[in-house]
């Protein structure tokens, strides 16, 4: 479809708001397009710099115990205080145990030393590379996930791209239109008259800004109003907190087969200078919640997860060494996470770089042997179907070649 | 090219960008001194009486205790238990000092005489941001509002920055208090290096955030060499009369070299002095101030010609904020028609501004509040310490622009907590549209407002993308 039909499409929504009602011929083209269950992309964005050796930890390495004398998580044994073990190498942090019988059943893959090659240390410097996807070049101005939705024009869904976080992140920003909500329940207009109204002033603002920003919300709001009432209640039990009740949302709407492809949630949290805790403490209290959120969410979507990936990100994993006060400081590369139906888990991808002082990156921490765009740029290919990635990470050529996680 | 601004609209662009929002007051202050005499006279707020707006301030009783008393008033819930403190402990829960620290921040941007004294607090909150909600912090953001940022917001830079350096808040924040020298005394002492070390938190965000910028320059080596220089900077009593101090035991003697800067030997607590000293003055330092500033008042781009004026001022006066604001105010780009209504009012702007126009009586509300949180900024509660962000494409999506509209019609029929209008409000829509674009508003807008009635078309001007830039 081109982009004047699209556009045409996209503003037909004015008027029909204050019935409540949309457009039925935008029903039926949205529902033609629907007619087959959609690939979607789950991104879960862990800011502040994640502490990746206390998540799965290289038990066999013995560095790793000299390096952290006071918040090693100990090696695999009976007890909750104790790791799990994953491989006879690596374990899981036992806050994480809800997530081991996703890798055992193989829908959980680990890549250790991952991340971005930036070599930054800063947490906005970080996030925005990883978010831009073009490391070393800051001008860049859309988020990859907004170049693949650009890229793969498979819909015509306000819902293609979706951050469930109050502002829209790098990642998403760009030239396709996406959305943010917090809540499903209250996303809608307080006073019906004005809204009909402000829909039509925006249509026609001549700030592209409010023009394109309106387009969106009132397209999402008709969407959401006459799709409502399918949405299927949830079926798992979330824990309290706003990244779990995040992921509820975008559960909701896959089940709801809205057309979403992309969604992106983040978890706050990591930035643990001080008393970062071993087995149980200010880390694991963060992992308890990851862990359970995605597993809730994993339930909740249940026989959807074979249309489904969540892929886990942080701008740096922490200094290999702890600090002075039972912490760690910024560091280089990290651990993630990639989970669904039709991910080949139940294993640790990627190279060990050691924790020795002469492999340490710039002395301190731990090295990167996968970049983070060749897990992602895999499920961009072999999940979400756009194999040419050269729009979405320009000029990145995976030098480790395909991991196979997918 | 554009046409130059009209004098109606060089008005409204002044007050739109040196204070929370135009109203009629302002407007007729203006136009008696002038705009360079009511710019003098805003960057000498103590010269301008502001009584009905303290008096209101003076009213939330924890605005003027000391940490040790809002411990002791508002402590954690197991103290309270401990004490017995019963329901008496629901009542004094330490997130209602937060509560307090926000109703008065809004009260001060919508009342305030003091217009662009407040703009500039807001702006040092958030360059020098602290989450107020990170343990022990909860105590100390009372004193850090009222003792470190509001006295050097219009002052010389170096010495807001010395300020947040020795605060207890920043201090606690960004962890500087328990960063102890390997080659310390105590570390030596006590034979345990690993368990009490160096912490580079505060060193790293020190250069990134508030002085030289993530580009200035800047390796991890100038980290630790800045995060040697500040051990000993530390805080006794953090939950209690929480006290800046040296400790010189936990200090590291030795020599150290920042940004080539060699700092010798023995300097105990001068070294942190030299440092604030060496990074106040940088030029890295100057530009990223100015860039920062003239995005404030200027554009989210603003023009390179701006930020090097600035820049220029920011050095030849050290550091004193009022000649670089004034620089750039002054500057003929300022008035450029590509920058009138350039910027997207943040949340705090945007519902300030609403309640300046309309004069609604306002006691600032839990549902207030909420309304700021939904658009994206709970005040003080910026988790990371780099704050809000200050680009516009952060502030309207989809999700912020709806609560934007909500907060418009509600306010407009009346509907909030907290934010009273007069019944012949509505009446006004000529007075709101002179306030609002002086000009004349979209085609779009107009016709919108053409078939709209009653406080519909007050809410319908509020959410206008007019209001929604200054």
């Amino acid at each position: 479809m081109d982009r004047s039909r699209r556009r045409f499409i996209k503003s037909a929504g004015v008027g029909f708001l204050a019935l409540g009602l949309p457009p039925t011929f935008l029903v039926r083209a949205a529902a033609a397009q629907q007619s087959g269950r959609n690939k979607v992309l789950v991104v879960v964005f862990q800011r502040g710099g994640m502490d990746g050796l206390n998540v799965v930890i290289p038990f066999k390495d013995r560095a790793y115990y000299a390096l952290r004398p006071s918040i090693a998580v100990a090696e695999p044994a009976a007890g909750e205080e104790h790791a799990i073990d994953l491989d006879g190498f690596y374990a899981l942090h036992p806050a994480l145990a809800p997530l081991k019988k996703l890798y055992d059943q193989g829908q959980l893959a680990i890549v250790h030393a991952a991340g971005s090659p930036d070599n930054t240390r800063s947490h906005f410097d970080a996030q925005d590379c990883m978010e831009l996807g073009t490391p070393g070049i800051r001008s860049t101005p859309d988020g990859w996930l907004n170049r693949f939705l650009t890229e793969k024009q498979t819909s015509e869904s306000p819902f293609r791209g979706l951050a469930v976080t109050p502002q829209t992140p790098r990642i998403l920003a760009g030239a396709e239109a996406t959305l943010s909500l917090s809540s499903i329940e209250e996303f809608r207009p307080r006073n019906l008259t004005v809204a009909s109204k402000l829909q039509r002033l925006y249509a026609n603002a001549a700030d592209p800004l409010f023009r394109r920003g309106g387009q969106s919300l009132f397209d999402a709001m008709a969407r959401l109003r006459s799709i409502e009432a399918k949405i299927p209640p949830s079926t798992a039990s979330y824990p309290a907190g706003r990244f779990p009740v995040g992921l509820k949302q975008i559960a909701r709407l896959i089940k709801a087969d809205v057309g979403l492809e992309i969604a992106f949630t983040e978890i706050e949290g990591w930035d643990t200078h001080v008393a970062e805790g071993g087995a149980t403490g200010q880390l694991a209290n963060r992992l308890k919640e990851l862990g359970e959120g995605l597993t809730a969410f994993y339930q909740d979507v249940g026989d959807r997860m074979e249309d489904v990936v969540i892929v886990t990100m942080s701008e740096f994993g922490r200094t290999a060494r702890e600090n002075g006060n039972r912490g760690t400081d910024h560091g280089h590369a990290n651990v993630m996470f990639v989970i669904g139906g039709k991910v080949r888990g139940g294993r640790v991808y990627g190279r060990w770089p050691g924790l020795a002082p002469e492999v340490l990156y710039e002395g301190r921490d731990l090295d990167l042997t996968t970049d983070y765009r060749a897990v992602c740029g895999e499920v961009i290919a072999r999940h979400m179907g756009q194999s040419d990635l050269s729009r979405v990470f320009p000029g990145f050529r995976s030098p480790t070649g395909q991991l196979g996680i997918i | 090219m554009s046409t130059p601004l009209r004098q109606e609209q060089r008005i409204i662009h002044f007050l739109n960008r040196t204070s929370f929002g135009p109203t009629p007051a302002a407007v007729r202050r203006v136009n008696q001194l002038g705009m360079r005499g009511y710019l003098e006279e805003q960057l000498a707020p103590e010269t301008i009486a502001d009584e009905p707006v303290e008096e209101r301030v003076a009213a939330l009783k924890t605005m003027r205790m000391n940490s040790r008393e809002l411990f002791e008033l508002y402590p954690p819930p197991k103290v309270a238990r401990e004490r017995g403190m019963g329901m008496a402990g629901a009542m004094n829960a330490p997130r209602l000092i937060i509560f307090e620290l926000q109703q008065a921040r809004l009260l001060r941007a919508v009342y305030s005489q003091r217009q662009l004294y407040e703009v500039m607090v807001d702006f040092w909150s958030n360059h020098f941001n602290i989450f107020a909600a990170k343990g022990a912090n909860r105590w100390l953001m009372t004193s850090y509002d009222r003792d470190t940022i509001r006295p050097h917001a219009l002052g010389k830079f170096r010495d807001l920055l010395l300020a947040t350096a020795q605060s207890p808040a920043m201090l606690f924040y960004l962890d500087n208090w328990l960063s102890v020298s390997p080659n310390s005394l105590a570390a030596r002492r006590t034979g345990n290096v690993r368990r009490r070390g160096l912490n580079e938190n505060y060193a790293r965000e020190i250069m990134e955030l508030h002085t030289l910028g993530v580009d200035g320059g800047y390796s991890q080596q100038d980290v630790h060499e800045v995060a040697s220089c500040f051990t000993g900077w530390t805080l006794r009593r953090p939950r209690g009369e929480a006290q800046f101090v040296f400790e010189p035991r936990l200090h590291d003697p030795g020599d150290k070299t920042v940004l080539g800067t060699r700092i010798p030997a023995g300097g105990g607590m001068e070294d942190g002095i030299k440092v604030i000293d060496l990074l106040a003055r940088h030029p890295a330092t100057a530009r990223f101030i100015a860039t920062k500033l003239a995005r404030r008042f200027v554009a989210d781009d603003p023009p390179a010609s701006i930020i090097e004026q600035a820049a220029a001022a920011f050095r030849r006066s050290d550091g004193d904020i009022p000649t670089v604001m004034q620089s750039i105010i002054d500057a003929p780009e300022f008035f450029s028609p590509a920058f009138y209504r350039a910027r997207i009012k943040k949340p705090l702007e945007y519902v300030a501004s609403a309640l300046r126009i309309t004069e609604a009586d306002t006691t600032v509300t839990p549902q207030l509040l909420r309304y700021l949180g939904r658009m994206g900024e709970r005040l003080f509660m910026a988790q990371p310490p780099t704050g809000y962000p200050d680009l516009a494409s952060s502030w309207i999506s989809p999700d912020m622009l709806l609560t934007r509209m909500n907060f418009a019609s509600d306010l407009a029929a009346n509907r909030i907590d907290g934010a009273r209008m007069h019944s012949e409000v509505t009446g006004h829509t000529q007075a709101f549209i002179r306030l609002i674009a002086p000009d004349s508003l979209s085609s779009a807008t107009q016709a919108a407002l053409s078939e709209t009635a009653g406080s519909d078309t007050l809410a319908l001007l509020l959410a206008a993308p007019e209001f929604q830039r200054r």
